[in-house]
């Protein structure tokens, strides 16, 4: 028996590229007589525009035109369409006409020689501003006399969503009349900056002959983006070539159709020529998607012996100045339908209020919707514990969900997969030592030192999704994925695929499954991915569904290479195709493996056709196109321990631990690379990053000088281990990873600061949990409490 | 970004870059530019020509006959790394080493980082604690300053237009015990507070101190009263904790803040890191 | 204004303006675009060359600063196949999307030239002048660990 490709922690065929600078990204890729393009942002969080006089920018050398808003007509859509919530889209210019709503919404665009000419040009682009006023917290943008961004939205409220409406809302406020203890929080998600390490890029071509139109830009999900600009620019898709190359990360924030790249198809239809757009960092910051931002009231319910039995909250959601592609989507459904987690609670509900700001647009940031509900959950469990004075791990393992293999129906009206929770609860318990743990922090504490230790027991809900669920709740896309698999005479693979891996490892993961299914070498195996015009359609690479999703299709595809290898050999070694057996790439008849063809023998007479069975067609490609019947629900456990200096509020991260199953393990080595820089930005939201305005809704934290990134230095070893629980209905078993790690990560580490905290009363500190919140917190908490 | 345009001379003598920058007022010293280059880029600063000095050999090397002379040219890493600066004033070397990152010191230099007087940069407290002289060169002639009268405000130092810092002189503090600790700021790495302490002991007895503070103020400054508190005290907990309270005063005229790390927090930091650095001093 | 300097060991000479970045030099004018960009405030490291063999943030100097250096970008790197430090990161999975890498190789090859000691604690402090957002750095101090010993240190 040869090692099997599919789970083994192979290098990745990616990598050479990348690693000797070859590797082309957008703004890498020159083409003769290009344009750049500079846009003129509104430095003002909201103000009507009275005038732009473009005449000095249009002098300036090199500039080859200047446009205003009133050139155009490019409205970027929404693709979160929830229903039941009244939910309001206004339009969403390219370019502001009327008005700006955030720092950095476009209001022009210059075409000049090279960047640099842009750039200037742009800087004296002269803008007559009336300024209004900004509005930041989501919160206070419902409340009446806050400005008013759009004039047919009153107080804001892009939307309001019940789960389950005012039926559940009712046996809601039942469990929690009916409970012993009730435990509450107020929490704020805190606005992040995604910070992909490659800023966002466009390079359109308009090919005037043959009327086609390229656009290699950084985006997550081509197929999407030729959906979306050929409404926008009015280039139909099959004259619309969208290509992601090297993609330096999107964590979300390159799912969306952004005006910038809009504007530079629209300029180059304009201008004839290539037209290459490429932010700065401080672009990028105004300019890109943020995440999270929400203000929770949060509450939980139990008996006194420790059963959970509700859940609820009241959220508001900002969404920034306009409705992104998930906006509406990810405060709702994203987030309110994991509520329960990982336990048998009996009812859950959410009351979401989105609220637009004068910020930047709020769209999906790693986990989306859901790390906010594991924050919550997980939050209120350490609280009721405290409530019930009750090891934090008991009151969990108390309401877990019993161990289920097909399926468990969640009050939230979602069916998890599978799970088996306990064992990795008791994995990371161990591995953490977590009885010794607490003597050592009770000596620890005598001693003036405060320990402290999170665990956090979730599951999540990705690999979006079953086609007719999107319907339902009005995501304006498909959730299937698609797989073609075509191969040469000589026996090589192409496997073309409609997701759009972006630093996953996708070719190399998708190439194993092939090899490991077909036992076609490694070597004869290219995955292609990325390219509208030679890839299926397919939606992307978002909410940890490549592998899922377009994993599943892959598997698919090869049941039907398998299949038709074996109606050919059926044909070449006179036989029943009943008969045949496929083992590593090898066909025989049953019983007869002497006397077997080569898939590679068999792919070639295809291909020649001069001897094909009855009714088969020649060559040898197949497709398959898969909607998932479920999501899939990846859980596991995770612990932090901390220590805090409480003279100067610094929280030392001293061990990590992650106990992750996301059932079989294409390639462990990329699972534990995706769980390590899911940690990694699920530390930085607890302890590091987010996204301050002033009172003028001016970004403070628009460059890295201030934002703070997580650094090496912040980090100890993670230490991971995993249990493996297949997913029931995906044909390979797997469950999607790319999200769990920054799911699991902010509530540990925070409850693991908050328990560090408990002898000095501090009971909660909005994150992020910089030295000076903690400081600020044991202070007042010291004073008495008063703030 | 990049910058706006501007011309760019290589100076070929100090005199000749003295020159340059006297008649024209548009006119900057580029170093290492690994100050200004960053604030041209965000076009915090737009001067309208570009004097290279960072190849003069006079104004580098560093060499130590009684004091300790740097040349002004002198890479961070340079200084961090010279034996000299080790023996005479081995807090320099730290804070030397602790500027921005291995890429930065590579190529930023003391006397570019002086100029710019980035309140938050930490070469500037030690100086000041130190007790080192600035010397300057301009079209009169030469001139030198202490550390302590040459940074003034925000980015505002002693030094005027036509004027080009040739060399830094630091005494030889070699008998001493001294340390320079900061907070880090996590994003910048910049300091939000960092403290420079240089003890002269007889025995347990701190004969004499130097304290100097940055990051939480508005320039690198002394603390005479935290000097005070610790003089001629044994630096145990009464001591430390007095010396502590008293740089606090010492600094509140001159604190700077902001939304993340406020006055009121950088200031209470003052006192936890003065006494941090007189442990670590200490050894 | 003329510049000249010898990138990956070949003799280059350009026409440019002063206030041209040496980033974009490399990436403009030699069409060397393994050199990254990744902030503006020379935080990230994405764009770390090595100029007469220390490593610098080449979006904080000027090409005309640059004049008659001798510049080694990641494409120049290695001295045949791939150069240890390459390897590694490769071999540990130190990478993911792949944008930072070019200058955490950068960065860490000199380090560890300089240092081929350190230990874990005093790489992850020395990697303060590069940003990843994919790795959370774990195997990238695995890759620089791993390459420090085949480049000398550990004894």
């Amino acid at each position: 028996m040869s090692t099997r490709m599919f789970g083994s922690g192979i290098k990745r065929r990616e990598d050479p590229r990348l690693i000797t600078g070859k590797a082309k990204y957008t703004d890498d890729i020159k083409l003769p007589g290009t344009l750049h393009m500079a846009v003129v942002r509104s430095p003002h969080a909201h103000a009507n525009i009275k005038g732009i006089d473009t005449s000095a920018a249009e002098a300036m050398p090199g500039v080859v035109a200047v446009y205003t808003g009133e050139a155009m007509n490019l409205p970027i859509p929404t693709g979160a369409l929830i229903p039941d919530c009244n939910l309001i889209t206004p339009e969403h210019p390219s370019l502001a006409k009327e008005k700006v709503r955030y720092v950095g919404d476009g209001v022009a665009i210059v075409l000049a020689e090279n960047r640099y000419q842009a750039q200037d040009a742009a800087d004296v682009v002269k803008v007559d501003y009336e300024v209004l006023g900004a509005i930041i917290n989501p919160e206070d943008a419902t409340k009446d006399g806050a400005p008013q961004l759009f004039d047919d939205v009153p107080n804001n409220v892009a939307f309001r969503w019940l789960m389950g409406g005012a039926e559940n809302q009712e046996a809601s406020n039942k469990v929690f009349e009916a409970a012993d203890v009730v435990v509450k929080e107020r929490i704020v998600q805190q606005r992040l900056q995604p910070t992909t390490m490659e800023p966002r890029a466009a390079l359109a071509q308009w090919n005037a002959a043959t009327e086609e139109m390229t656009l290699w830009v950084t985006t997550q999900n081509p197929h999407i983006h030729r959906v979306l600009l050929s409404g926008i620019i009015g280039v139909p898709e099959h004259k619309l070539r969208i290509i992601a190359p090297e993609v330096g990360g999107g964590f979300g924030a390159k799912i969306d159709l952004y005006p910038d790249e809009a504007l530079a198809c629209w300029a180059s239809l304009q201008t004839g020529r290539p037209v290459k757009w490429t932010e700065t960092r401080s672009e990028n910051y105004v300019a890109m998607t943020h995440g999270r931002d929400h203000v929770e009231y949060v509450e939980l319910a139990a008996t006194k012996d420790g059963k959970v039995t509700g859940i609820r909250s009241t959220v508001y959601a900002g969404m920034g100045a306009y409705l992104t592609t998930f906006g509406a989507g990810i405060p709702t459904i994203l987030h309110a339908l994991i509520y329960c987690g990982v336990y048998a609670f009996e009812n859950a509900f959410a009351d979401v209020i989105g609220a637009f700001t004068s910020a930047t647009p709020v769209e999906a940031y790693r986990g989306a919707g859901r790390p906010e509900a594991t924050f919550l959950v997980e939050r209120l469990m350490d609280k009721m514990a405290n409530a019930l004075d009750m090891d934090p791990t008991e009151l969990r393992r108390k309401n877990l969900i019993p161990k289920f293999e097909d399926g468990y129906a969640a009050p939230t009206g979602v069916t998890y997969d599978s799970g088996d929770y306990e064992p990795a609860l008791d994995k990371v318990l161990e591995m953490a030592g977590y009885s010794d743990f607490r003597k050592e922090q009770e000596e620890a504490r005598k001693n003036g030192k405060y320990l402290g230790i999170g665990v956090t027991t979730y599951t999540e809900i990705c690999g979006l999704g079953p086609s007719e669920v999107n319907g339902a709740i009005g995501f304006q896309a498909g959730g299937w994925e698609s797989s073609i698999i075509r191969m040469s005479p000589t026996g090589k693979a192409q496997v073309l695929i409609g997701v759009s891996p972006h630093g996953q490892g996708g070719a190399t993961s998708f190439a194993q499954i092939f090899s490991d299914g077909t036992g076609i070498p490694m070597d004869d195996i290219e995955v292609v991915h990325g390219d509208t015009n030679t890839t299926p359609m397919g939606w992307g690479t978002y909410g940890s569904r490549n592998a899922a999703v377009g994993g599943a299709a892959l598997a698919g595809a090869i049941t039907k290479f398998k299949d038709k290898a074996k109606v050919m050999a059926a044909h070449m070694l006179e036989a029943a195709v009943e008969d045949i057996e496929y083992e590593d790439g090898q066909l025989y008849v049953k019983g007869s493996p002497d006397n077997a063809k080569a898939i590679q023998e068999i792919v070639l007479m295809s291909h020649l056709g001069w001897d094909m069975p009855a009714g088969a067609e020649p060559s040898f490609e197949v497709s398959n196109f898969y909607n998932p019947p479920n999501f899939v629900y990846p859980f596991g456990a995770h612990i932090a321990i901390v220590e805090i200096d409480a003279e100067t509020g610094t929280v030392e991260l001293k061990r990590y631990l992650a106990v992750d199953d996301c059932g079989h393990q294409i390639n462990p080595m990329i699972v534990a690379g995706q769980i390590h820089g899911g940690l990694a930005q699920g530390i930085g939201q607890a302890l590091c990053e987010g996204s301050i305005y002033d009172d003028n809704g001016q970004l403070l934290t628009g460059s890295m000088m201030d934002y703070a990134v997580p650094r090496a230095d912040m980090f100890p070893n993670f230490e991971l281990d995993h249990t493996v629980t297949p997913s029931p209905h995906q044909p390979l078993g797997i469950k999607g990873v790319g999200e769990t790690g920054t799911i699991a990560s902010t509530p540990t580490v925070y409850n693991a600061v908050m328990d560090a905290l408990k002898p000095l009363s501090v009971e909660s500190v909005d994150m992020p949990l910089t030295p000076y919140r903690v400081w600020e917190a044991i202070q007042n908490a010291s004073n008495g409490g008063s703030a | 970004m990049w910058p706006k345009e501007f011309d760019y001379v290589r100076a070929s003598s100090v005199d000749d870059a003295i020159q340059q920058t006297s008649d024209n007022t548009d006119a900057k010293i580029l170093a290492g530019g690994h100050s200004l280059l960053p604030a041209m880029k965000l076009r915090l600063s737009e001067p309208g020509k570009l004097v290279d000095i960072s190849r003069l050999a006079d104004l580098k090397g560093i060499s130590a006959n009684g004091t300790l002379s740097i040349g002004a040219m002198s890479t961070h890493a340079e200084i961090a790394a010279s034996a000299d600066v080790q023996q005479y004033c081995a807090s320099l070397a730290t804070a030397c080493g602790m500027v921005g990152d291995h890429q930065v010191r590579n190529f930023g230099t003391l006397g570019g980082n002086i100029a710019h007087a980035d309140p938050a940069s930490d070469p500037p407290t030690v100086l000041v604690a130190a007790g080192a002289t600035i010397h300057i060169k301009r079209s009169r002639g030469e001139r030198s300053v202490s550390a302590e009268d040459f940074f003034i405000d925000l980015f505002t130092t002693d030094l005027e237009d036509g004027e080009v810092i040739t060399r830094i002189e630091v005494p030889n503090l070699s008998g001493h015990k001294a340390a320079y600790v900061k907070m880090p700021h996590p994003a910048s790495r910049y300091a939000i507070v960092g403290v420079a302490v240089i003890l002269e002991m007889d025995g347990d007895t701190c004969k004499s101190a130097r304290v100097a503070v940055g990051g939480a103020t508005v320039s690198a400054m002394r603390a005479s009263g935290a000097e005070s508190a610790l003089s001629g005290s044994s630096l145990d907990d009464a001591a430390l904790n007095a010396a502590a309270s008293a740089v606090q005063s010492d600094i509140s005229d001159a604190l700077m803040g902001d939304v993340s790390y406020p006055e009121s927090y950088r200031q209470a930091m003052s006192g936890v890191y003065l006494k941090r650095a007189v442990k670590a001093a200490l050894g | 204004m003329k510049v000249s300097m010898t990138v990956n060991g070949k003799g280059v000479e350009r026409d440019v303006e002063p206030r041209m970045l040496l980033v974009h030099f490399l990436r403009e004018e030699l069409d060397m675009t393994g050199t990254k960009i990744g902030c503006d405030t020379s935080q990230c490291g994405a764009c770390t060359v090595h100029l007469d063999g220390k490593a610098l943030k080449s979006c904080t100097m000027l090409a005309v600063q640059a004049d008659g250096a001798d510049i080694t970008t990641i494409e120049g790197l290695a001295n045949g196949d791939l150069h240890v430090m390459q390897e590694s990161f490769w071999e540990n999975h130190g990478l993911q999307c792949g944008y930072c890498t070019p200058g955490m190789i950068m960065s860490t090859t000199a380090l560890v030239q300089d240092n081929p000691n350190m230990s874990e604690g005093e790489i992850r402090h020395q990697l303060e002048g590069n940003l990843c957002r994919c790795t959370g750095y774990h195997n990238i101090v695995k890759a620089v660990q791993q390459a420090s010993e085949k480049m000398g240190g550990g004894d």
